[in-house]
């Protein structure tokens, strides 16, 4: 029991149930009288409704109710989903949960059948008869801005929800000015689907006895659905709803959002009295889960004679689709905008970030949220700079990093980054790659004709655990980013744990149980963790932005050292010892130079219950919550190098080697960390390789199934090869950082520069993600050719 | 309606079931067995796959009438005794899993292959496992816990290298 | 997901079979349910009654008759991939059932149902093409061959007529000297081949060749058999520089395919690549 368990891979508790199928996601639970609901979506990227005729649909045997907007509308419901983050001048036009007079995407729900089975459900739907008038599209977000450009909302005129700013416009101009060299870049982010294998899913419960709505449903944060159902879907007082985040089959930021989805299905059980599931088939997930990415960017950066960076400049469109998500606004701007000046001294950062509506699904958070974004900006920058000074890519980042001894250093985009050693990292990841000998291999394979070999560098700098919540607040969140941790120490001893964290496959409860176990000096199996219940945890903000160990953990680490600290007094008191002379060490409090003085913290919490002999002033029982409010982000980061071999007859891409360096801080349970990097890194080279959803000109999905929705799969990876520094993050008690982005942030870009960088004797400098074959062929014949 | 009587996990079930009912809805909600999972609608996710007479395929794709008479196995029937099979040891011991949506398919299509394969390498293992997506563990330690079922230890995985087509 | 209402009957034989597609319009066969079952769930098609061929034992089997091999219709792409006697006598398809999909799916998914179903990514229609194969269609009280070169007529459309099953496939083994591959780039999402090359080369004791066929699918609409290649090359002895010539100067495929994964040009580029590798191959394994 003495053995630290912070730190150590102990197998997940979370396992055994899931390994034998006895989990339970949301779509398995099944309540008596339980009816299934379908939706009826738009078939077109933008149309006016100007009619919809449900009755044939509600005369099919076993439908027992078909609705739309004008019943939702008659209603006590709002019928909303709003929007959780407000930038100046920021137009937010309503977004109904089923569309009435217009739709704005394919996938928009017009109408909803409840029947008794599924199938009958699917049934009914094709039997509502929308009169649709189609009018035009747009979806790219740069074209969307034009004149002449189809409109999507009367409130936001060219089509633009805001137009945001950071930085200094004139230091920049100044910069350019006195540039010896200058990198340009113009690319675009690709739109890419999140893909949780568990599709979205609602169990909602209504029972009009009591009032009470009990929801079950895929989420990562379940208070926020709670509130944002109360507030503006249902109308219904938070208190009379309770929701639950049974298992969750990931999420990656797509089950963060208020959806109508959700909305709609609590809504039909509020008017049916009945348990109404909806479940999203795969189809209806990726026309309708917040679509991640899509960005049209144009970006420069000037440098003196020797590599020194003066000046970044970036402009960039970013697609809301067609209506603002939950946290839309804040992904293109304060997470995206704000780690511009990635791990580089920059003494002057300008960026422009126009949001921009389209006749696409709505975009927010995908795993890394606005972090990949700008990390792939920096990074191929910075390969680009190299190519204009002459200087290799690795020399022209360690000329830039800020250095070990600069922290905590403020950036010119308004973060002040806590801990770093951007060099140690680096040099890590070269040595372990063997940098010197690949660039070898790389010029003799240009000297013999052989396929050329690419070697990338991505030195990414992550933000996590969003914070503190006053800082935030005044940044436009309508939330706050705070989080809470209770813990009840049982009379026996073992202890429970409240979590508002919501896990959805980072292992919360292996991880949250060796915090407490390690600081109470219990057995990991003397903890249970509770997560994913309003019912049962304090108010939490969830499981997004890689926060819940440094704000999540940090909150429990908190509550621990409360209940040793009223467990010290008790213990004081029943060892007839003075407060300050008792310690605690590995579970026990004994009085300082006499070990055998002891009691075990199970006795003293015995103790606690039993209150037949506490000190003056101590209230029974020996439990504490903590809601815990970071004194600022924390700042993960690494170098991350992608080695690859390109075979120019067929543009084909060759993974030789992917070697990470990260430091995340202080690491809770290594096995879990490197999962997550796995998981990271593979979604970032899908994203760099693979993924895109493409919409054609008329708003239609061309990718929306996995037939061509290219998702990485085992046989198209290999294995990464992981290493770590360790810098603790200096404000937080656990030394934590946050690991869920990292690999997402990192991959694309050091994907890309390896494919660019193998390209380079061709003379190619750029190729938008993904790097098809075809795009890369081309790319090398089109040169050839010239 | 059409009868269908199969074997599910040792124990015979005799339903009364419409013919398009798809197998992966009648193991679901028919006989409550919800570790059977559905990811997507084109036979590509993997999430819903089971063992039909002992071989690994698609319950999304079949029709619950078409396995009439047949020997169907899902998650929760691997594990004998209460004992859980090397397969599942191994997926835990190797962190082979992290929101566990994937991985009762995953688990299911690695058992196909090691009943053809004993000791697959890494790569025959990779390939087995084609039809199945898992969004969050990037297959890594997937990988290591169908060579740990398969009594190959951790040292076998190195570095190695993949094809981005 | 969920396929529309449909009469499902499950036949014990080819004759209960054939008797219940000739009375029920509107029928169609049910194999291995790998093309249909997607259909269906997308409502694509909304057939009245399926009738389960599955269990007809006339149907299963992979077998030699002297000189040839037939292959029955429910033959499914795990069997053909793992088949010793088509491992031996026609490598070409074992290679290309073993790259079809995934795993489940070839455990479920049959010859006869890949066939039928003319999807222009799939893999075996070039091998059949490249084998000159026979495919036999059986109706009530009918029975027909057709050459595989012919049956394939357009995109998801071939020669069957309503009323008939296609019962089994049936070619030459190919004799000692022949070596023969397939290979394709394989779409990253769905499996199915941007291109793929299915080479057959056959060697007279002088190691010149003396018979060659090179088919491809996913390019055009149909499987395209590229036979003034194989003029090039018949006699020749296969050199690397006569393949590159031949494929240089002799193929042209008509009226190519392309999506936003890949165009046409690309594709039609992909099958000279595809094709050169392929030839090699077997070349080399016919030696």
């Amino acid at each position: 029991m003495a053995a630290k368990l912070f730190g150590s891979s102990i197998r997940r508790k979370e396992d055994p149930s899931l390994i034998t199928g006895k989990g339970k996601y949301t779509d398995d639970f099944k309540l008596a009288r339980m009816a299934y609901a379908s939706m009826a979506r738009s078939p077109y990227g933008h149309a006016r409704i100007k009619g919809i005729d449900v009755e044939r649909a509600a005369k099919l045997p076993g439908v027992l109710g078909v609705y739309t907007a004008k019943d939702v509308r008659k209603s006590k419901s709002p019928g909303v989903v709003p929007v959780g983050w407000l930038l100046p001048d920021i137009k937010t036009p309503p977004h109904p949960i089923l569309a009435h007079d217009r739709v704005r995407y394919v996938g928009d729900a017009v109408a909803v059948v409840v029947a008794e089975d599924r199938y009958i459900a699917r049934d009914a739907v094709d039997l509502i008869d929308v009169d649709y008038e189609p009018v035009s599209a747009v979806v790219d977000p740069a074209r969307a801005v034009e004149d002449g450009a189809p409109q999507l909302h009367d409130e936001a005129e060219k089509n633009i929800a805001f137009d945001w700013e950071i930085g200094d416009r004139a230091a920049v101009e100044a910069a350019f000015d006195s540039a010896r060299h200058k990198a340009r870049i113009q690319l675009r982010n690709n739109r890419l689907i999140p893909n949780a294998i568990e599709p979205r899913s609602a169990l909602a419960d209504f029972d009009d006895s009591t009032g009470q709505l009990t929801l079950r449903m895929t989420s990562q944060n379940p208070h926020i659905h709670r509130l944002l159902m109360s507030l503006a879907s249902l109308g219904l007082p938070e208190h009379k709803i309770h929701v639950i985040a049974p298992e969750v089959g990931g999420g990656f930021g797509s089950k963060i959002h208020h959806y109508p989805d959700e909305a709609i299905a609590a809504w039909c059980s509020m008017q049916l009295k009945r348990p109404v599931k909806w479940t999203a088939t795969r189809s209806e997930a990726n026309l309708t889960d917040a679509h991640g990415r899509d960005h049209v960017t144009t970006a420069e950066m000037a440098l003196d004679a020797d590599g020194k960076i003066l000046g970044l400049r970036v402009k960039t469109y970013a697609a809301m689709g067609a209506y603002l998500s939950t946290f839309a606004p804040a992904i293109p701007t304060y997470l995206y905008g704000t780690l511009l000046s990635g791990q580089y001294t920059i003494p002057a950062i300008h960026c422009n970030v126009i949001g921009v509506f389209t006749n696409t699904a709505p975009v927010d958070a995908y795993r890394g949220a606005g972090r990949p974004e700008a990390t792939y900006v920096v990074e191929r920058l910075m390969d680009q700079a190299a190519r204009e000074t002459g200087l290799d890519p690795a020399e022209i980042r360690r000329r830039n990093f800020v250095p070990p001894d600069a922290f905590p250093f403020q950036t010119q985009v308004a973060l002040q980054y806590d801990s770093g050693n951007y060099q140690g990292a680096l040099a890590r990841a070269q040595e372990l790659v063997g940098y010197d000998q690949l660039r070898e291999e790389q010029r003799r394979r240009v000297e013999n004709g052989e396929p050329p070999l690419g070697i990338g560098l991505s030195t990414y700098i992550e933000a996590c655990g969003l914070a503190p919540s006053a800082v935030v607040g005044t940044l436009g969140a309508q939330a706050g980013q705070w989080e809470s941790g209770e813990i009840r120490v049982h009379p026996t001893g073992s202890v429970t744990v409240y979590t508002g964290s919501s896990a959805h496959g980072q292992g919360h409860e292996t991880t949250f149980s060796q915090i407490v176990a390690d600081r109470l000096g219990v057995g990991v199996d003397q903890v249970e963790v509770i997560h994913g219940d309003t019912d049962k945890v304090p108010f939490g903000w969830g499981t997004y932005g890689s926060r819940s160990a440094a704000v999540g953990g940090s909150a429990l680490a908190v509550s621990a050292e409360k209940i040793i600290e009223k467990g010290r007094k008790i213990a004081a008191h029943v060892l007839e010892a003075a407060e300050e002379d008792v310690e605690f060490e590995a579970g026990k409090f004994f009085v300082r130079g006499v070990p055998s003085k002891a009691q075990a913290i199970q006795e003293i919490a015995l103790q606690a219950y039993l209150a037949h002999n506490l000190p003056p002033g101590i209230e029974p029982g020996l439990a504490a919550t903590t809601f815990y409010d970071p004194a600022n982000f924390t700042f993960p980061f690494g170098t991350h190098i992608a080695v690859v071999e390109v075979e120019p007859e067929t543009g084909s891409i060759r993974i030789l080697r992917y070697l990470a360096v990260d430091d995340v801080g202080n690491v809770i349970n290594p096995m879990i960390v490197d999962g997550q990097l796995h998981g990271g890194i593979a979604q970032g080279l899908g994203q760099a390789l693979w993924e895109e959803a493409v919409y054609d000109e008329n708003g239609q999905l061309m990718t929306g199934e996995l037939l061509d929705y290219a998702l990485p799969r085992a046989h198209m990876l290999g294995n990464f090869e992981l290493d770590r520094t360790v810098t603790p993050c200096p404000h937080n008690p656990l030394g934590v950082k946050g690991v869920g982005e990292a690999g997402a942030i990192a991959s694309p870009a050091a994907m890309v520069n390896a494919v660019m960088d193998a390209l380079a004797p061709y003379g190619i400098a750029h190729i938008d993600m993904p790097l098809t074959p075809e795009k890369v062929w081309r790319a090398i014949h089109q040169k050839g050719r010239s | 309606m059409q009868d269908v009587r199969m074997r599910v996990n040792g124990t015979e079930h005799l339903r009364k079931v419409p013919p398009r009912m798809l197998l992966v809805h009648f193991l679901r909600e028919e006989l409550d067995l919800t570790g059977t999972n559905v990811g997507c609608e084109t036979s590509l996710c993997g999430a819903c796959t089971v063992l039909l007479d002992g071989m690994a395929v698609k319950s999304c794709t079949l029709l619950a009438v078409q396995v009439h008479e047949c020997e169907v196995t899902t998650i929760e029937g691997l594990a004998e005794d209460g004992r859980m099979h090397p397969l599942q040891k191994g997926f835990w011991e190797e962190h082979g899993l992290q929101c566990g949506y994937c991985t009762p398919g995953m688990i299911l299509a690695a058992h196909d292959l090691l009943s053809r394969n004993a000791t697959p390498d890494e790569s025959e293992i990779r390939s087995a496992l084609k039809g199945n997506l898992c969004r969050c563990t990037g297959y890594q330690n997937i990988v290591k816990a169908v060579q740990h079922a398969a009594g190959m230890g951790r040292e076998q995985t190195g570095k190695g290298g993949a094809d981005g087509r | 997901m969920f396929p529309p209402e449909f009469e499902y009957l499950r036949a014990e034989n080819l004759e209960q079979a054939l008797n219940w597609l000739r009375e029920n319009d509107g029928a169609k066969v049910l194999a291995g349910g790998h093309s249909l079952i997607p259909i269906l769930k997308m409502r694509l098609a909304e057939p009245s009654v399926l009738i389960d061929i599955r269990r007809i034992p006339e149907l299963k089997g992979i077998s030699e008759e002297g000189d040839r091999i037939r292959i029955g219709a429910l033959a499914t792409y795990s069997e053909i991939a793992a088949s010793p006697l088509l491992r031996e006598n026609c490598a070409v398809l074992a290679e290309a059932a073993a790259r079809i999909a995934d795993p489940q799916v070839r455990n479920m998914g049959t010859i006869g149902g890949n066939l039928a179903h003319a999807d222009p990514g799939s893999d075996l229609p070039a091998v059949a093409v490249a084998l000159e194969a026979e495919i036999e269609l059986t109706a009530n009280g009918r029975k027909r061959d057709v050459a595989a070169g012919e049956f394939f007529i357009d995109l998801m459309t071939t020669e069957m007529q309503a009323g008939e099953i296609l019962t089994s496939i049936r070619f030459n083994k190919l004799v000692a000297g022949t070596g023969s591959c397939y290979l394709k780039l394989e779409h990253p999402a769905s499996g199915y081949a941007v291109c793929g090359a299915a080479a057959i080369v056959q060697l007279d004791a002088a190691g010149n060749c003396s018979r060659l066929r090179l088919a491809f699918n996913g390019v055009a609409a149909v499987p395209f058999l590229a036979e003034a290649v194989s003029r090039a090359l018949e006699g020749s002895s296969l050199r690397d520089q006569d393949i590159d010539a031949a494929l240089g100067d002799r193929l042209e495929i008509p009226d190519p395919m392309g999506d936003s994964f890949a165009s046409g040009e690309y594709r039609l580029h992909l099958a000279r690549v595809y094709a050169r590798r392929a030839l090699r191959q077997a070349r080399d394994r016919a030696r």
